[in-house]
């Protein structure tokens, strides 16, 4: 066997190739800036500037109508069951647990063999979740209705990885799970056999969340990693289809648009971002000098106007998506807020929390104004449903912004 | 010995795994002409992918956003976290007052 590369034949062929490298990393210079430019042709006009005409939110307040106590350390994920009441959350110490967010009842809880349990989905037909995180798979547990029965036992191991499951979720049946993780790829199993249907290569670093596109719209998901890529695939070839680095740091939270059309970030670099599919760039930035934390998790209201974002620094910052202000801030939270969904029929929306609770919230006061009167100050708000009564916080001096968060606090 | 057989003399290699395990493997060959033949196949993945990126349909700005906006005010009344920013339920309205303190 020749060892030596410098044998002449060898040599000839190492410069060929080096070539064929060099012209390929040109034809790839030239494609990305063609890339750059054909987007950049169609980019007419900024999406707030269609949308002056629309009219304005003003500002609103929402409340915390339940709060989920049990896990014994950080909510890292969590997820709502089609019945709009029933939602899985996971944790830090390895619980899984289901909730009756009317009641507040703990249905089951199952606790898995590792911590960081990092992802957790409810099945679309409500008898089973799957869930997963440092033991670098996801599991599927059927729900039992009989209380006693232990839930362990009929555990299903579907995905293997070889890092961290990061998020998963069931596509349209309870038949296949779309999962995410800190190996670089995303995938697609079958949950009876535990088959790998399809692999998605392409992220160069952990990828950290996925949303499966709604499903009149086809068979895309959309990923968001560590390398400030969000990818958008086809589920059946596994190809990448369009691909957006804008961000300017880890990608934590991807949500489709309800239309399909565009999908919003959620970043460590503080920022909300839109991408529409067709128009293939990034068309709204949702920001503020003063926000400086990062974005854990997003989500749409049921029209698509509002986004909402869970951030680092304790609080969830709602968006006019049209408009790219911030219409509201919401607190409660005493750590920071690591996920976040609203509800299958828009009504409410959840939080989970590293303070180990989750929050949902529902109904919308509209900030009317101020009265003053000596040394009382009246913030009044008028609620958006006709039966709910008016709501009025006051204080006793003019207060800062930051008392005012206490005093809204208070009132949950 | 020609270059070319000697190539075709380092097969890829083929790590035993189980049907259902991920793996991501490198390369382990001393080959420096193997070497560059499997970075020019990743280069060319990705000149492929890119060519494939540049020859998507694409709309106007203007379009999408439209379309966005359209979609947002066709479902506002829908949506039951915004319920009360049409016109005929004004918040704005003047309500009364009921202070607790």
């Amino acid at each position: 066997v020749q060892r030596s590369p410098l044998i002449p034949e060898m040599a000839t062929q190492e410069v060929q190739l080096n070539e064929t490298l060099a012209h390929l990393k040109t034809e790839s210079e030239t494609l990305k800036s063609k890339l750059e430019e054909e987007r950049a042709k169609l980019h007419d006009v900024e999406l707030h500037q269609v949308a002056e005409k629309v009219e304005g939110l003003g500002q609103f307040v929402m409340k915390t109508r339940r709060t989920l106590k049990g896990h014994g350390n950080k909510v890292l994920c969590m997820d709502w069951c089609k019945d709009k009441r029933r939602i899985v959350s996971s944790s830090q110490d390895g619980k899984v647990i289901v909730w009756d967010a009317f009641t507040t009842n703990k249905e089951h809880a199952v606790t898995m063999p590792c911590t960081w349990v990092m992802a957790c989905a409810y099945a679309p037909s409500g008898c089973a979740v799957a869930c997963g995180g440092l033991d670098n798979k996801c599991s599927v547990y059927p729900l039992s209705l009989d209380k006693n029965e232990n839930l362990a036992a009929k555990k299903k191991s579907v995905a293997m990885h070889t890092n961290y499951l990061s998020a998963c979720s069931f596509t349209n049946s309870d038949m296949q799970i779309l999962t995410s993780s800190g190996d670089g790829t995303c995938a697609l199993w079958d949950v009876e056999s535990g088959q790998l249907l399809q692999s998605f290569h392409g992220h160069a670093a952990d990828v950290l969340c996925l949303d499966l596109a709604p499903s009149e719209t086809g068979n895309t998901f959309v990923s968001g990693g560590c390398d400030k890529k969000a990818n958008v695939w086809d589920m059946r070839s596994g190809q990448c289809i369009q691909s957006f680095e804008t961000h300017e740091s880890d990608i934590n939270s991807v949500r489709y648009y309800p239309s399909g059309d565009a999908f919003a970030s959620g970043s460590d670099d503080a920022t909300c971002r839109l991408y529409d599919l067709r128009a293939d760039r990034e068309v709204a930035i949702y920001s503020k000098e003063s926000i400086i934390f990062g974005v854990s998790s997003v989500d749409f209201s049921l029209s698509g106007r509002l986004l909402f974002g869970g951030y680092n620094d304790y609080t969830i910052n709602v968006w006019d998506v049209l408009k790219g202000t911030r219409v509201s801030i919401l607190f409660g939270h005493e750590n920071r807020v690591s996920t976040l969904r609203v509800s299958p029929d828009g009504t409410a929306f959840s939080t989970g929390s590293w303070d180990h609770t989750l929050r949902v919230c529902d109904d919308c006061y509209f900030f009317i104004g101020i009265k003053y009167n000596q040394n009382l100050c009246t913030f009044n708000f008028t609620p958006c449903a006709p039966d709910k009564p008016p709501l009025s916080l006051t204080a006793t001096h003019l207060p800062k912004y930051s008392n005012l968060k206490k005093h809204i606090y208070r009132s949950t | 010995m020609s270059s070319s057989v000697l190539l075709s003399q380092h097969p890829a290699p083929n790590p035993t795994h189980t049907t259902r395990r991920l793996y991501i493997f490198f390369s382990h060959s001393k080959n420096t002409a193997k070497m560059s033949g499997s970075n020019l196949v990743a280069m060319k993945k990705v000149v492929q992918q890119l060519r494939f990126e540049a020859s998507i349909n694409r709309v106007k700005v203007s379009q999408a956003a439209a379309d966005l906006q359209q979609f947002c005010m066709q479902n506002a009344l829908q949506d039951p976290l915004l319920t009360g920013v049409s016109s005929s339920t004004n918040p704005f309205r003047p309500q009364k007052v009921c202070s607790f303190l």
